[in-house]
């Protein structure tokens, strides 16, 4: 566990001055998990807010090596940077107890959508690399298009709410059971509002000797139209509501990290969003109740989840 | 010393590969390159190499695992054909302006549809405009010696840009051929220690690769890639005059086979210009003044020297393996741009032959010629845009 006070001693390893807007939660994710590092480490970035915001030529916002290559192979790319590392170190081009850490961020869009194929493949093979998920619910930067990480009943660019709709009529796909399905040593679900949780997964992840995951929560203000002084706010209620639980599965057994003592109402994580609003209308009042209902049944099965698992 | 051996095309690449021992391969092989990456995974199996294998599940991340590696600082190579190479596209303009040294076989393929494993160049010449080397080979022998020099040429300060090694698919990649096989530490020694330029494994010193330009940068880095790439003809040719040093084979951006007194040509890429130096051969005993121009450097285009050879000629048939549907063969309309400026200008026209593996026979080149022939004695060109070997009902 690492306290603020050694934190905030640390060299902020993504530098102030990139152009990621006022109140993004993307930021202070990407903050927090490279305040967690303890080695020296290369990262690779998927196309969207974080690589376009952070690396206008000729400026560059970070402090480690950093590598973009397209929007949906920040796995495979970095699963390449790993490879030569071992390789260098096989040929005693870099000595053995030169310790590189590698980490991938991808936003919903290049991780649930168009990167899972990439991402599915490196987990797979079993890369030493740490996945970051800045999971905002939609392909923000391209103008707030739907994705699969997009929630039931948000209006989106792609998928608006009208006359006729009441937004997106899916529900979120579970990305974080699905890359659990892989077997990998650590994957987990965290929040920027619960910081030392955060720090304290990704320290787990970068030592768990294999492919580790995690799928941060991080507001968008633009696509969320929330306020922009709310983004550590908001993702907090997100995970006082279970519509973010925040859980870790440490070598195939699932734990939940915080119960929250009385679940909020989901009206409580509604009432910030601007994308939600058109379920105010009387005729949507059925919308908000599904998603009470979507948010009730996956909390259950995750506490049935975490029981079966913990018996073991 | 060199040793000779009968091996297939694919045989030949995997060895070579392992001869160089680059220290990322990544691959998702696909017919008709994936013997190459069969052997190699056996040579790395063996202990042979100590290669780290990157056995990706699709070719994107087979290029973008090449991508990353290289980036990270160290020699990389893979193979690929068709399908796997068009899944590729999307990064090949990244290795290039992010100039890193790759080295990619292509066993030549047809694309889809309809969906066909045999040789033409529809693959390669869709990427031609990606910014990496492209280099053709004619045979098995031609295509070792063209990896080796590659390993070379990319990382040469002035170019630091990907290399393509074309081989047609099954026409070389699955004969058997006689090939002279240099040694080991021959192959080593020339390719030499591999030094990375800004890798991001070098921690202490962090780079950025793959920032977002915008109107203000764009263009200057698109230029150096094209600044890089059509200098990169001098030190093309100077890796061939150290390979011709140390091995005795001599290679050019181009090669003229009978062209000093040529009145007819045919220029072609790969297996099909041996083919068409029989027919020549058979043409010269009956008195025909007729010569071949192979292209061995199809990317950066040896615009001047194709001019320079093609000087004297009087009509020309441009061979191309795959069409630029719509207008002509690609390496057709690089030719005729070529000539414009040419003080006299032969006739030129453009077969389209080949496409999904259609053998080209010695009687249709022969043919070919003929027809250049008679253009001459009617003082016309021939039809510009044919397609050779193809029936006119189905």
């Amino acid at each position: 566990m690492a306290s603020l006070k050694e934190l905030s001693k640390k060299q902020d390893l993504l530098s102030p001055g990139h152009r990621l807007c006022a109140g993004c939660g993307v930021s202070i994710v990407v903050r927090q998990v490279m305040l967690a590092t303890e080695n020296p480490t290369v990262v690779a970035c998927a196309t969207g807010c974080l690589e376009v915001a952070t690396t206008i030529f000729p400026y560059t916002a970070w402090r480690v090596p950093f590598i973009h290559n397209a929007f949906e192979n920040a796995a495979a790319t970095i699963s390449g940077v790993e490879a030569m590392y071992n390789a260098l170190v096989k040929k005693g081009k870099i000595p053995k107890d030169k310790r590189i850490d590698f980490i991938a961020f991808g936003g919903d869009g290049g991780t649930y959508d168009i990167g899972l194929q990439s991402l599915s493949g490196a987990l797979e093979r079993g890369h030493r690399f740490l996945y970051v998920c800045y999971n905002n619910e939609a392909y923000m930067n391209t103008g707030i298009q739907r994705s699969s990480a997009t929630p039931y009943g948000a209006h989106t660019t792609t998928g608006p709410a009208g006359d006729v709709s009441f937004g997106k009529k899916q529900d979120r796909k579970d990305l974080t059971q699905i890359v659990a399905a892989h077997k990998i040593p650590y994957a987990a679900q965290a929040s920027p509002s619960h910081w030392n949780d955060l720090v304290t997964k990704v320290k787990k992840a970068l030592n768990c000797g294999g492919p580790s995951f995690i799928n941060v929560i991080a507001n968008c203000n633009r696509g969320w139209r929330n306020d922009t002084g709310k983004a550590v706010e908001v993702c907090r209620v997100a995970v006082q509501t279970c519509y973010w639980p925040l859980y870790e599965i440490e070598n195939g057994k699932l734990k939940i990290n915080v119960k929250p003592k009385e679940k909020k109402p989901i009206e409580e994580w509604l009432k910030y969003q601007g994308r939600f609003s058109h379920l105010k209308r009387p005729e949507n009042r059925h919308v908000i109740d599904e998603i009470q209902q979507i948010i009730d049944r996956d909390w259950e099965r995750l506490l049935t989840l975490e029981k079966a698992h913990q018996s073991q | 010393m060199a040793k000779r051996e009968s091996m297939t095309g694919n045989q030949v690449v995997a060895e070579c590969m392992r001869q160089i021992n680059p220290d990322v391969v990544a691959a998702y092989p696909i017919t008709p390159s994936t013997e190459v990456m069969q052997i190699f995974a056996q040579s790395v199996a063996d202990g042979l190499v100590d290669t780290e294998l990157v056995t990706v599940e699709s070719e994107h991340s087979a290029m973008s695992a090449c991508i990353g590696a290289s980036a990270a600082g160290g020699r990389v190579m893979t193979a690929t054909s068709a399908c796997g190479l068009a899944l590729m596209w999307e990064l090949l303009p990244v290795a290039s302006a992010l100039r890193l040294p790759i080295v990619m076989t292509v066993v030549n393929r047809a694309l889809s549809a309809p969906i066909n494993i045999h040789c033409d160049h529809s693959d390669s010449m869709g990427c031609r405009d990606a910014g990496w080397i492209q280099l053709y080979s004619e045979n098995a022998q031609e295509a070792y010696h063209n990896i080796i020099q590659a390993a070379k040429i990319c990382n040469r300060e002035g170019v630091w840009l990907p290399v393509m090694v074309c081989v047609d698919g099954f026409i070389i990649s699955h004969s058997i051929e006689s090939v002279e096989m240099l040694e080991d530490d021959e192959v080593q020694r020339f390719v030499g220690e591999f030094k990375p330029r800004k890798p991001l494994l070098d921690v202490d010193n962090p780079v950025t690769y793959g920032a977002l330009d915008l109107q203000d940068y764009y263009m200057e880095h698109k230029k150096q890639v094209d600044d890089a790439i059509q200098s990169s003809k001098s030190e093309i040719l100077k890796v061939a005059e150290e390979f011709k040093k140390e091995f005795g084979y001599e290679y050019g951006l181009i090669d003229s086979y009978m062209m000093e007194d040529a009145e007819v040509a045919i220029v072609a890429l790969n297996s099909t210009a041996g083919t068409s130096k029989y027919v020549v051969n058979m043409l010269r005993q009956e008195g025909i003044k007729a010569g071949v121009l192979k292209i061995r450097v199809f990317r950066p285009f040896p615009a001047d020297e194709i001019r320079e050879a093609l000087k004297n000629v009087k009509a020309v048939a441009v061979l191309d393996r795959s069409s630029s549907y719509g207008t002509a063969g690609p390496l057709f309309l690089d030719i005729r741009s070529a000539m414009y400026e040419a003080d006299s200008k032969p006739f030129i026209t453009n077969y389209i032959y080949g496409l999904g593996g259609r053998d080209i026979g010695i009687d249709e080149l022969r043919s070919i010629y003929e027809g250049l022939i008679s253009s001459i004695k009617e003082g016309k060109p021939a039809r510009t845009y044919n397609w050779i070997g193809v029936r006119e009902k189905v």
